[in-house]
């Protein structure tokens, strides 16, 4: 194990060498930096452009020039991390490190979003092979994965954000709306309950005569100008989701196990009025996240009371039920706040924006209404970068467990009668995720490169606007870095996916 | 479903396979297995047709920049011709410039008509049809020319590894290993920027030399397990060369995973050239491209839609049909494959057992 991950390793390095040398002397080549300032009409040109060629070694040759790259690079085994100054001067590290942030927050929600809904809906395609839903699954990733990027970015700009802006202007869903919403809507709620033609045209009455409903209701209310979910449905959709989590890990039929979940959604709602009693300007990113940790911890030893048996999968439903019921709770936090956000100046009835990663709220310190800036300006690049990769996981998911459902284990699991919850959550799907850790590895250490054109639509100053501005502007030191740490992510990506491979599947041998 | 179902359908499965696979070819079969995917079919004419008519319709360019070769197409206008922009209003008042005149609804009075320009007009008055038409004729050639150079480079690459092993696979692995590690993006951008002003076609060349990573991997696993089969020792035992053996033995038999895996490639081409075409790294001006289009023109979103609407149509609906296309041909070419009975199906599986 350990001789195979480090020639792994070896083998890594010399990839690594080998890509960036190519990489660099291809850019160097085929680019000539000095060429905008020998057009120019300046002066000094003859000292500009002796300057720059000072500064960036253009003396030497592309491929000794490498070694000189390779040199400051190597530095990190002595503490002294070198990738070069770009030709403003400035240092190439300080650039990446102020961009890699940016990009981090705007791809994460959007990746991990991507991936658990992927998989949710493949399997669900999966189990219901052939059926209404699962063939406008099929269509519906399809059509995803052959949108480009940069198109959809338009038309969310288009009707979601400008088009959601204009709404909120009086906050009534108009007549048409009201009609149109629920017949589509029904159609998607309907498509996901299946069952026979019969039941499926009822469950579609049912679900666009509520969704007409609740539609009057909001607007009735005023809801959407002054959103809220209150102490009841906060406890009602976080009790709703203890159930669906303790009905898929335990059964439905699993009174334990509901109780558990029922009573961590209680607590939550026991802490409604504590929590919000906290100061909006105390809070912060770091706070809110050990609040998390305390409400899980919390969760998982309310539903461990509970137990005279299966402690472990009891307190794996408390854990995430109490995660849930946080976020039903911040939810609501947010909901409040933001009727003044968006009536405050600097926002003027306009919430959802088009550009930018964050407004200027000056002075603002409350920490809800930052928080409620930053998601609504993540909002539209993560549906975006969702809508695309989303369908990857749904046909991974979805092929993947068609395969394992075809085993022999798994029918002799039905045989010995094990019911088809169990078969499908504990033999099949344990086992048809192992390939789709592989993909999981593989894109999370993409993430960091992975939004070039996203982030050059919204406007975020990340490592792919980095990278266009350096190939645009002939910066060879500036792509090298943003090259080398992509390329070096995806390269122990690569290395993490195969180790975690044949952890997870003993037939995989080690070393060939 | 019930358990008596599920027996019916087992027996109806295996009666209609026997029935089906009596005294077909491999490729016939592959034929008989495609024309049955009712999306692949549909979305191949559609291809077909569409290729047809967008090269019909803008004529065919060839030749450099300097000395161009151009067989004209049925469509009057080129993409350099300006005429008077068109202003009209729209049926809630609102000032039109350069509006589509392509008519499609017959209830309207006015039946169906082309008009002067289908497409529209951008607001200097090039005609859109022509722009949009001699885009898409560029993105889908880098699409072929991408997909051409990499289902090569990636077979040939993959079967020498497979086929060879040893120091040979090592060495060809590693070298794909390091090509995988360069991002598409970076190397798009960077052959973009460099060679996108020589024209479309040095760039969907460029784009194919790094195309073939995937393939070549996929190519060699399969390699690997077909070098061990029955059939490749009796060949190599008859003599028969190591090229012989790699292109009329093992070959032949790798061809499922080959082609699905190239339509793969078509559509992530099209997609990767628009994109870079988009922030300017792709096809460069004179030159127009379906990603060169929107993204000139997006800004005017608001007072003139159809400039974003067309070209999005295009690429979209060449991807899709493309992914189809492949969809299918993996069920064709896949014999485990099972599909969902009809009463069809069930009516003849009866009427087999009954014989």
């Amino acid at each position: 194990m350990l001789a195979f991950i480090g020639r792994r390793i070896a083998i890594s390095f010399l990839v690594l060498f080998g890509s960036s040398f190519i990489v660099y002397n291809m850019e160097a080549i085929a680019g000539d930096p000095l060429a905008g300032l020998a057009e120019s009409s300046a002066r000094n040109k003859e000292y500009l452009i002796a300057r720059l060629t000072a500064q960036l070694q253009l003396d030497v040759p592309p491929p000794a020039r490498y070694f000189l790259w390779l040199k400051g690079v190597l530095g990190v085994f002595v503490g002294n991390l070198d990738f070069g100054r770009t030709r403003q001067g400035g240092a190439v590290l300080d650039l990446i490190g102020a961009a890699v942030p940016v990009t981090l927050r705007l791809v994460t929600a959007a990746t991990v979003l991507a991936i658990i809904l992927g998989i949710s809906i493949g399997v669900l395609s999966a189990i219901r092979q052939y059926s209404r839903l699962d063939y406008s699954m099929t269509f519906v990733s399809f059509l995803f994965f052959s949108l480009p990027v940069f198109w959809v970015a338009v038309l969310l700009k288009q009707y979601f954000a400008i088009g959601f802006n204009d709404f909120l202007a009086d906050g009534q869903v108009t007549t048409p709306f009201m009609i149109a919403i629920p017949l589509a809507l029904g159609l998607i709620v309907a498509g996901f309950i299946g069952g026979e033609r019969k039941r499926f045209w009822i469950s579609y009455a049912v679900s666009a005569l509520g969704l007409f409903g609740l539609l009057n209701l909001l607007n009735l209310l005023n809801w959407f100008q002054s959103p809220g979910l209150g102490i009841v449905l906060v406890f009602l959709f976080s009790a709703g989701a203890g159930i669906v989590v303790a009905g898929l890990t335990m059964g439905f039929d699993h009174k334990t196990a509901r109780n558990a979940a029922l009573s961590v959604a209680a607590l939550g709602a026991v802490l409604y009025v504590p929590f919000n009693m906290i100061p909006g300007h105390w809070l912060n990113l770091g706070l809110l996240a050990l609040m998390g940790v305390v409400a899980v911890v919390v969760g998982v030893f309310t539903a461990g009371f509970w137990a005279k048996e299966d402690r472990g999968a009891l307190r794996r439903i408390g854990g995430i039920t109490a995660f849930i019921t946080g976020l039903f709770l911040i939810l609501d936090k947010l909901m409040q706040v933001w009727n003044p956000y968006v009536n405050s100046d600097a926002i003027s009835g306009r919430p959802v924006p088009t550009i930018s990663a964050a407004n200027d709220l000056m002075d603002s310190h409350n920490y809800w209404w930052q928080l409620l800036d930053v998601l609504l300006h993540l909002l539209l690049p993560t549906l975006g970068i969702m809508l695309i990769s989303f369908a990857g996981y749904v046909r991974y998911a979805r092929s993947s467990l068609l395969e394992v459902m075809n085993m022999d284990y798994i029918r002799t699991a039905r045989a010995k009668g094990l019911t088809e919850r169990t078969v499908v959550v504990r033999h099949a799907l344990r086992n048809a995720m192992i390939p789709l850790t592989t993909l999981i590895a593989f894109d999370l250490s993409g993430l960091i490169g992975g939004a070039f054109i996203t982030e050059a639509i919204y406007g975020w100053k990340g490592m792919g606007t980095v990278f266009l501005e350096s190939v645009s502007t002939q910066d060879l030191n500036l792509l090298m870095g943003v090259f080398f740490l992509t390329s070096f992510l995806a390269v122990m990506g690569n290395l993490l996916a195969d180790i975690a491979y044949s952890a997870l599947d003993p037939r995989i041998r080690m070393g060939k | 479903m019930t358990e008596n179902q599920a027996a019916a359908n087992a027996t109806a499965d295996a009666s209609i396979e026997m029935k089906e696979t009596a005294g077909l070819s491999q490729g016939q079969l592959v034929l008989k297995r495609f024309l049955r995917h009712r999306g692949a079919n549909i979305s191949l004419a559609y291809l077909a047709l569409l290729i047809l008519f967008v090269f019909t319709a803008g004529g065919i360019h060839l030749g450099s920049r300097e000395t161009p070769i151009t067989i004209p197409g049925w469509w009057h206008l080129s993409i350099t011709d300006m005429s008077e922009v068109a202003i009209s209003n729209s049926d809630s008042g609102q000032l039109l410039v350069g509006a589509p005149t392509l008519d499609l609804n017959p209830f309207d009075g006015n039946g169906v008509h082309i008009g002067a320009h289908p497409f529209g007009q951008d607001a200097i008055g090039h005609d859109y049809f022509a722009l949009v038409i001699r885009g898409a004729q560029q993105s889908i050639m880098v699409m072929l020319v991408v997909g051409l150079i990499g289902g090569l480079m990636g077979t040939v690459i993959g079967a020498v590894s497979g086929y060879f092993r040893g120091l040979t696979d090592s060495v060809l692995m590693r070298f794909t290993d390091l090509i995988i590690t360069i991002p598409t993006v970076i190397i798009g951008s960077v052959i973009g920027a460099k060679f996108g002003n020589l024209g479309v076609f040095p760039l969907a060349i460029f784009l194919g030399l790094f195309a073939w990573t995937g393939l070549a991997r996929l190519v060699r696993g399969e390699f690997l397990s077909l070098r061990e089969r029955e059939f490749v020792d009796a060949a190599r035992v008859a003599g028969a060369s190591a090229g012989r053996i790699i292109f009329k033995h093992i070959l032949p038999n790798a061809m499922g995973v080959i082609i699905v895996s190239v339509t793969l490639l078509l559509s992530g081409a099209i997609l990767l050239e628009t994109a870079l075409s988009y922030v300017g790294f792709g096809v460069q001006s004179p030159d127009v491209s379906l990603g060169t289009l929107i993204s000139q023109y997006q800004d005017s979103f608001q007072a003139s839609p159809w400039l974003f609407w067309w070209p999005g149509f295009f690429i979209i609906s060449i991807a899709l049909s493309v992914n189809f296309i492949g969809d299918g041909l993996r069920d064709a070419f896949d014999p485990r494959q099972k599909r969902k009975l009809g009463r069809k199906d069930l009516a003849m599986a009866k009427n087999v057992e009954k014989n």
